[in-house]
């Protein structure tokens, strides 16, 4: 037997996660029913904008969407072949061929035919994922709307780039009513801006406390919840449940619960996994190595800050530090501000950034080691990986790779991968316990 | 390729020693510029001389640490001149917002080339329809003005600037003027010598430049139209320096009329607007230029400017020179293409790497022009 050192316990929240998670892809393709709007757009998209339509406005975000198609090999074939029969090559993002290929094929993962939405609203930050929705809004014949996020990294953040991108979010509100010809609500905008900053702040404090010896959290588990920040992180519904998951992990750490019982090793991950073979992750626990989160898990919905000593920690709220959100402008600007500082963003700009946040976690989260996912579905968050590699490598902290995709299983070999593993395990002087 | 277009190929061929001589003969800073959108006019304002880095197109092992290798060719071709030590002359690297892979390259560019003593990366929008990009890309020129200044330890002037947009004009405006050549059947400038003006424009002193390209338009007058056109294409993609290939082409019956390409017609096709406000001047210019992929949004503005470059210049094809991993114009391709065949443009599609096998290269391309000539037969 495994040698169990801590407690553990199953996640009370988890049955809850799954429901809110089925709820939200029923939600969007019956909006039709009760009179509804529908609407897509990435994952990191400005979605508190159209919220400010109504209560009845649901979106899709298309690479939770992606990955949920990854998952059924025959859909997820089906859906890129029908990419790259349309002329889409092969290499590009994973999500967003699938995505396509469900379109075109008129296939919803959920059942039924696809449902189309009533626009796209997109932002600017990855060459790929802007192009994703340039390519849908035609084969739709949907109207797409940009939010141009290229005003590089947060750090550099002046007046003049926050409010390009502010003011583009305000002439989206101008066109979402002209096109959807509904009139805009201020206080539901100002409403979801602010649900959406406590959903993403929660998020990283949830991240925050898998710092405890024994990890609360291990980061399979953590991916079924973060995915509901990525599906609707402006809606209420996410940020109340980001608060009740935040009360059980905050117990668990109390308690002493674990989520890998036999925790000896803690590994951090980068990027997105490959999707259909999370079971790697199972495969590290055999080693007593659990992997406590990575930048992708932690920065990709969760907003932080640097303090002045130097520590990672959830970003404060804007109203809690007197930044006015009264109005649509304010909110909006307070709103691009808190957008262009997700941490997933600045790894776009400077890899010297990605590694500072990186080593911020190695340090806080006390990582013994990495595994770094080449990941050939997502050329966005690949960006840079090898000098973070470098970078990490050379600050003493031993690293894995493995090439993969996210969401194309062709292109990931699950017992070289495991291989690979078995010999990093060796280098950090773990064996494998018997079953 | 006659003796007329020897400059070009020579500059081309020994560009690394040209921007050493340069520095010599002129004492000035040299810049390796990464993508076209960087805009030179304020580093030839400062004295500078602007050299866009491009790759050498053969095996090399010194990027794989730095870049994944799913990221496109060029970049890691360039990547891999800059490590090698070939633009040890340059003291600065700059580039401007454009694609992500291209970016990765500047930053490890930044972080692994020695012999970079300063860099600088200009953010710019990539919705260059926005009503608020002009507006945004002003206020970060001005920035660039002022870093720049910083560099070289002077002012850099308005007139300075004034002059700059002037000579880069004239650059612009001649290479459209000897690009113009190739509307004519059997036309006198070929594919091939055209590649070799357009690229040599992004990195040798304009001034200089501008005086070969007077000296070429006086004697291309003169040529006679003997060159039997053969088929005539375009070529449509990103970057492309693969002279070998151009050279291939146009030996198998046929002749490259015009591109779609930020080697080519994209860096140099639009002349600033000339404005009260020089930094306006200069800013807009590149918002309004023929977008590459990356900036052609919301509406898909490229395809009817490609369309009309094909028709304007009488293609009958068009070979798209595919830049492998190359996304945004991954992105564009099948649209473009049904586009152009819509239009009575057939297409082939090439996929480029680093290195490119130009004998089967040359079975597809002879296979796309039997297929033509077919459709002229029946």
């Amino acid at each position: 037997m495994a040698t169990t050192r801590y407690p553990t316990e199953q996640l009370k929240c988890w049955k809850k996660a799954k429901e809110l998670r089925e709820q939200y892809y029923q939600n969007y393709a019956r909006a039709k029913e009760n009179g509804g709007l529908r609407w897509s757009g990435s994952a990191a998209t400005m979605d508190a904008i159209p919220a400010g339509l109504g209560r009845d406005v649901f979106s899709l975000t298309g690479e939770p969407y992606g990955a949920a198609i990854s998952i059924d090999r025959k859909l997820n074939k089906v859906c890129q072949d029908a990419a790259e029969s349309a002329g889409y090559a092969r290499d590009l993002c994973a999500y967003m061929r699938s995505y396509w290929g469900s379109l075109m094929l008129d296939k919803y993962a959920f059942g039924g035919t696809f449902p189309r939405p009533d626009f796209n609203f997109q932002i600017q930050i990855c060459c790929s994922h802007a192009k994703w929705y340039q390519v849908a809004g035609k084969i739709e014949n949907t109207p797409t709307f940009f939010v141009d996020l290229s005003v590089g990294p947060h750090k550099y953040l002046t007046e003049d780039r926050v409010m390009y991108v502010a003011n583009q979010g305000l002439e989206g509100i101008e066109w979402l009513e002209k096109t959807t010809g509904r009139k805009y609500d201020d206080e539901l905008f100002i409403e979801a801006v602010k649900n959406e900053m406590r959903a993403t702040s929660t998020w990283a404090k949830i991240c925050e406390l898998n710092q405890a010896r024994p990890a609360p959290l291990d980061e399979k588990s953590m991916y079924s919840l973060y995915v509901l920040a990525a599906l609707s992180k402006s809606s209420k519904w996410c940020a109340d449940f980001y608060e009740e998951v935040y009360e059980e992990v905050k117990d668990r750490v109390a308690r002493g619960i674990a989520a890998v019982g036999n925790e000896r090793c803690r590994l951090m991950s980068d990027t997105q996994p490959p999707w259909p073979f999370l079971k790697i992750f199972r495969y590290l626990e055999e080693f007593g190595a659990v992997s406590i989160g990575s930048l992708y898990t932690f920065g990709l919905m969760g907003v932080w800050e640097t303090t002045p000593e130097g520590r990672w920690v959830p970003r404060r709220l804007p109203w809690e530090i007197g930044v006015p959100m009264n109005t649509r402008e304010e909110a909006m600007k307070a709103y691009a501000d808190w957008t262009l500082d997700k941490p997933e963003f600045q790894q776009f700009y400077e890899p010297m950034v990605k590694t500072d946040m990186m080593m911020a976690i190695v340090k806080q989260w006390g990582v013994d080691g990495a595994m770094l996912h080449l990941n050939r579905g997502c050329e966005g968050l690949s960006m840079s990986i090898m000098e973070n590699k470098l970078d990490l490598a050379k600050a003493g902290v031993p690293v894995m790779t493995y090439e993969g995709n996210m969401g194309d299983e062709k292109e990931f070999d699950e017992v070289r991968t495991q291989s690979r593993v078995d010999a990093f395990m060796e280098q950090l002087g773990l064996k494998r316990q018997a079953a | 390729m006659s003796g007329l277009f020897d400059q070009f190929k020579t500059w081309y061929e020994n560009r690394h020693d040209y921007a050493r001589d340069w520095k010599a003969r002129k004492g000035g800073t040299v810049v390796a510029t990464m993508c076209t959108y960087v805009p030179e006019e304020i580093l030839m304002a400062a004295g500078m001389l602007p050299v866009r880095v491009l790759g050498a197109h053969e095996p090399q092992n010194v990027t794989e640490p730095h870049i994944f290798g799913m990221y496109c060719p060029f970049s890691r071709d360039s990547l891999a001149q800059g490590l090698l030590g070939r633009f040890d002359y340059a003291e600065g690297v700059t580039l401007s917002h454009s694609c992500i892979q291209y970016r990765q390259t500047f930053n490890s560019w930044k972080l692994h080339v020695p012999t970079v003593k300063w860099d600088y990366y200009l953010p710019m929008p990539n919705q260059v329809q926005s009503k608020f990009a002009k507006t945004l890309h002003r206020a970060e020129v001005a920035k660039f003005r002022t870093f720049i200044e910083g560099v070289v330890g002077k002012t850099v002037s308005d007139d300075a600037l004034r002059g700059a947009v002037e000579i880069i004009n004239e650059n612009r405006r001649l290479l459209r003027q000897l690009f113009d050549y190739r509307k004519e059947t059997n036309p006198r400038v070929t594919g091939t010598e055209a590649l070799y003006a357009s690229l040599t424009s992004q990195f040798v002193d304009k001034e200089e430049h501008n005086a070969e390209l007077r000296r070429v338009l006086a004697e291309v007058e003169k040529r006679d139209n003997s060159r039997e056109e053969g088929i005539r294409f375009m070529t449509i993609g990103s970057e492309n320096d693969d002279l070998a290939f151009m050279a291939m082409v146009e030996s198998v019956g046929a002749t490259i009329v015009i591109d779609d390409q930020c080697s080519g017609t994209r860096y140099f096709w639009n002349e600033a607007r000339i404005q009260d406000d020089v930094i306006a001047t200069i800013a807009d210019r590149y918002c309004e230029r023929p977008a590459c992929p990356t900036k052609d949004y919301p509406t898909h503005t490229r395809y009817e400017h490609v369309l009309k470059l094909a028709k304007d210049y009488n293609a009958r094809g068009a070979i798209f020179l595919q830049q492998k991993f190359c996304d945004p114009h991954e992105g564009d391709y099948p649209d473009l293409k049904a586009h152009l065949e819509a239009n009575d443009i057939p297409t082939l599609f090439l996929e480029f790497d680093m290195t490119n096998p130009i004998g089967p290269f040359r079975i597809r391309v002879e296979a796309f022009m039997e297929t033509l000539r077919e459709d002229e037969l029946f």
